[in-house]
C-alpha cells in the first residue's frame, strides 16, 4: 500500500522520530516502494500455515527465581547522559 | 622471511606453540599492520595497549606450558560485541560515548581462550546494510580493486559488503588473524566473499547473543571471520556453547569442529537447488557455481537438482520480520540512559529529537517500515503473513535435507560494487542478500568459501547450508571446496609486506 505524509506522520510519531515536514514527502516515496515490493508475499497461499516467531525449537527455559545480578548501580549510571543523585534525569513529567 | 601477519590462525598458533616468536611480537605485527591499513577505515577503535597487555599474558601461559586454545591469536571485534569499558558504538551516532558495564558471552568466551583483541571494526550502523557505507564513522573500503580499470575507465574504491565490512576488510588485508561478526541477513557470508574470505553463520542457539547489540533477534547470528576454512573452524569451536543469559541458546555440547575437518566428502549428497539461478544472474557467477558442483563432484560427492520453491519470496519476508524486530529492539535508545541525548521541553520531545539525531537514513528507514507493519490494522497482513511464508521457507529446507545433506549456492548475486553504487535505492541493496537471507529465516548454520575471481579480479564466493547444528558437515564440505578452488590471489592492499 502507498503511504501518504500523513500517514508517514503519525509512524514518525509512534517512532519517536521527529520528522521535518520536507522529509515527509521523500520518505513516503521511499517506503511505499519497499512495501510495494514486500507486498508480493500476498501471492503465497498461507492459509493452513502458523506463523514462525522463531527458529529455536524450545520451550523458554525456566531458572529459580533469584538474583543473579545487580548492586552495579554506579557502573550503569556512569553511561547516563545525566544522572542526579543515584537516578537517571529526565525532563519534568509531572505538574 | 613470511611476515609475521601473513599466517594463518593455525599456523600462528603452532607458531606460538612451538616458542618460534612470541605473543607480543605477533601483536605487535598486527598493531603496525592495522596502522598501515588505516586508509580502509576497518576499526572504528584501536586498543593496541590492551592487545599488549594480553599478549604478554598469553606469553606467559604459553611460556610455562599452560597455553590455551587461542591463546597469542590477534583478533578483531565487530564494534557491536559489547567488550567492558571499551567504546561499544554499533557505528551508530546514537551510542556515542557508550562503554558497556560488561563483557559480550562470545567476545568473553574469546577473551577466556587467550585471544588478544586488536580493536572494534566498522560496519554498518546497527548491522543494517549490505556495504559498510551506513557507518556513522564513514564507509569502509574494499582492500581489494579491480584488477584493471573497466570499459568506463572506472576504478573507484569498493564495498567491502557488510555489514560485517570491517571484520572482513581487515581480515584480508592481513590487518587481523580473524574476526567476530554478526549476521542477521548474511552480514558474514556477503563481506567475505566481497573480501576473498572464509564467513561463517553457525546455527541459531550456537552462538550467544548476549551482549550483541540487538537488531533482529530471531534472525541475528553471531559467527567468525577468517581466512581459511580451518581458521573459521577453530574460531567457531572458542565461540560457541550454552549460555543461560541467552534464553535462545542451545543447551548442546560444542563438538570438535577442528577435528571434523577429515577432508573426506566421500559419498555425501549436495543439493543444487534450481530456484538459486536467479534472473538476471552474472555467467561468471553462474559457471563458478557449476564448478563448485564439478569440485565436489570429484572429491566424491553427488550433485542433486533440489527444489525450494519458497526462495524468491524469503527476502520481502525478512525485510518486513527484520525491520519489525528492529523497531522493538531500537526502542531502547531513548537518550534517557546511554549515548546520545538531544535536549528538549518535554520528556516525548527529547526522545525524538535524539532519535532523529541518532539515527542515520538506513536505520531510520527500517524503523518506520517496523513501525508501521506491527501497527494496528497492519500487523495481519504484514507481520503474521511473513512469519507464515518464513514457515514455508523452513519448510522447503526441511524437505530438501531429506534427500541431501547439504547445499551449495552462490553466496552472493555480484562481486564488490563501488562505494556510492545502490545507495539511492534500498531495495536494490536488499538484492544483495537475496541467497544469504534464507538460512537466517531458518536459522541454519552455512558458510562462504572463496572460490574464485570475477571478470573485473574480484573474489567470489561458494556457500555451503547445513542442517541444523551440523556445522561439522558445512565446514567439511566448504573445506573441500577451498582445497579445490586453491584460492591463492591476494588484496591490492595487503599490509605488513613492505
Amino acid at each position: 500500500m502507498a503511504l501518504d505524509k500523513a500517514v508517514v506522520a503519525h509512524i514518525a510519531v509512534l517512532a519517536r522520530i521527529r520528522l521535518d515536514d520536507a522529509e515527509l514527502e521523500p520518505l513516503a516515496t521511499e517506503l511505499s516502494h519497499i512495501l510495494l515490493w514486500v507486498e508480493q508475499l500476498a501471492e503465497v497461499d498461507t492459509s493452513d500455515v502458523a506463523p514462525m516467531s522463531s527458529v529455536a525449537a524450545m520451550v523458554l527455559p525456566m531458572r529459580e527465581d533469584e538474583v543473579t545480578d545487580g548492586d552495579c548501580r554506579d557502573a550503569i549510571l556512569g553511561n547516563a547522559p545525566r544522572a542526579e543523585k543515584g537516578f537517571f534525569a529526565v525532563p519534568k513529567v509531572v505538574e | 622471511m613470511t611476515a609475521l601477519t601473513s599466517l594463518t590462525l593455525a599456523e600462528a598458533r603452532a607458531g606460538l606453540r612451538a616458542r618460534q616468536f612470541s605473543a607480543g611480537e605477533l601483536a605487535r605485527a598486527y598493531i603496525a599492520a592495522i596502522e598501515e591499513a588505516r586508509p580502509l577505515n576497518a576499526f572504528i577503535t584501536e586498543t593496541p595497549e590492551r592487545a599488549l597487555e594480553m599478549a604478554a599474558a598469553s606469553d606467559e601461559r604459553l611460556g610455562r606450558g599452560a597455553a590455551r586454545p587461542l591463546d597469542g591469536i590477534p583478533i578483531a571485534v565487530k564494534d557491536l560485541f559489547c567488550t567492558k569499558g571499551v567504546l561499544t558504538t554499533a557505528a551508530s551516532h546514537i551510542l556515542d560515548g557508550f562503554r558497556p558495564p560488561y563483557e559480550s558471552t562470545v567476545t568473553e568466551k574469546l577473551w577466556e581462550a587467550g585471544a588478544v583483541m586488536l580493536g572494534k571494526a566498522n560496519l554498518d550502523e546497527f548491522a543494517m546494510g549490505s556495504s559498510t557505507t551506513t557507518s556513522h564513522y564513514g564507509p569502509v573500503e574494499n582492500p581489494w580493486r579491480k584488477q584493471s580499470e573497466d570499459r568506463s575507465g572506472d576504478n573507484r574504491p569498493l564495498v567491502p559488503g557488510g555489514s560485517s565490512g570491517g571484520s572482513a576488510a581487515a581480515v584480508a588485508a592481513h590487518a587481523a588473524l580473524a574476526a567476530t561478526g554478526t549476521d542477521t541477513g548474511g552480514s558474514i557470508r556477503q563481506p567475505a566473499s566481497f573480501c576473498g574470505i572464509v564467513g561463517l553463520k553457525p546455527t541459531y542457539g550456537r552462538c550467544s547473543r548476549w551482549g550483541v547489540v540487538a537488531y533482529a533477534s530471531s534472525l541475528d547470528h553471531p559467527g567468525p571471520l577468517a581466512r581459511t576454512v580451518k581458521d573459521a573452524a577453530i574460531m567457531l569451536g572458542a565461540m560457541a556453547g550454552h549460555d543461560p543469559r541467552d534464553s535462545t541458546s542451545a543447551p548442546l555440547p560444542v563438538p570438535d569442529f577442528e577435528a571434523a575437518l577429515s577432508g573426506d566428502i566421500r559419498g555425501l549428497r549436495i543439493g543444487i537447488p534450481k530456484e538459486y539461478r536467479a534472473d538476471g544472474m552474472p555467467s561468471e557467477i553462474e559457471a563458478l557455481w557449476q564448478r563448485g558442483a564439478e569440485w565436489l563432484r570429484d572429491a566424491g560427492a553427488q550433485a542433486i537438482e533440489i527444489s525450494l520453491p519458497m526462495t524468491k519470496y524469503a527476502l520481502p519476508a525478512y525485510y518486513i520480520i527484520a525491520p519489525a524486530e528492529a523497531s522493538s529492539n531500537l526502542a531502547r535508545y531513548d537518550g534517557v540512559r546511554f549515548g546520545l541525548r538531544v535536549p528538549g521541553d518535554t520528556l516525548d520531545e527529547m526522545y525524538e529529537r535524539t532519535r532523529a539525531a541518532g539515527f542515520g537514513a538506513e536505520v531510520r528507514r527500517r524503523v518506520l517500515v517496523g513501525t508501521y507493519v506491527l501497527s494496528a490494522g497492519y500487523y495481519d497482513a504484514y507481520y503474521l503473513k511473513a512469519q507464515r511464508v518464513r514457515a514455508l521457507v523452513a519448510r522447503d529446507f526441511a524437505a530438501a535435507f531429506e534427500r541431501v545433506d547439504c547445499l551449495l549456492t552462490p553466496t552472493a548475486p555480484s562481486a564488490a560494487f563501488a562505494i556510492g553504487e545502490k545507495s539511492d535505492d534500498p531495495v536494490a541493496m536488499y538484492l544483495n542478500d537475496v541467497f544469504t537471507v534464507p538460512a537466517n529465516l531458518a536459522g541454519l548454520p552455512a558458510i562462504s568459501v572463496p572460490a574464485g575471481l570475477s571478470d573485473d579480479g574480484l573474489p567470489l564466493g561458494l556457500q555451503v547450508i547445513g542442517r541444523a547444528f551440523d556445522e561439522a558437515t558445512v565446514l567439511r564440505v566448504g573445506e573441500a571446496l577451498e582445497r579445490a578452488a586453491a584460492f591463492k590471489h591476494r588484496p591490492s592492499l595487503v599490509a605488513g609486506e613492505g
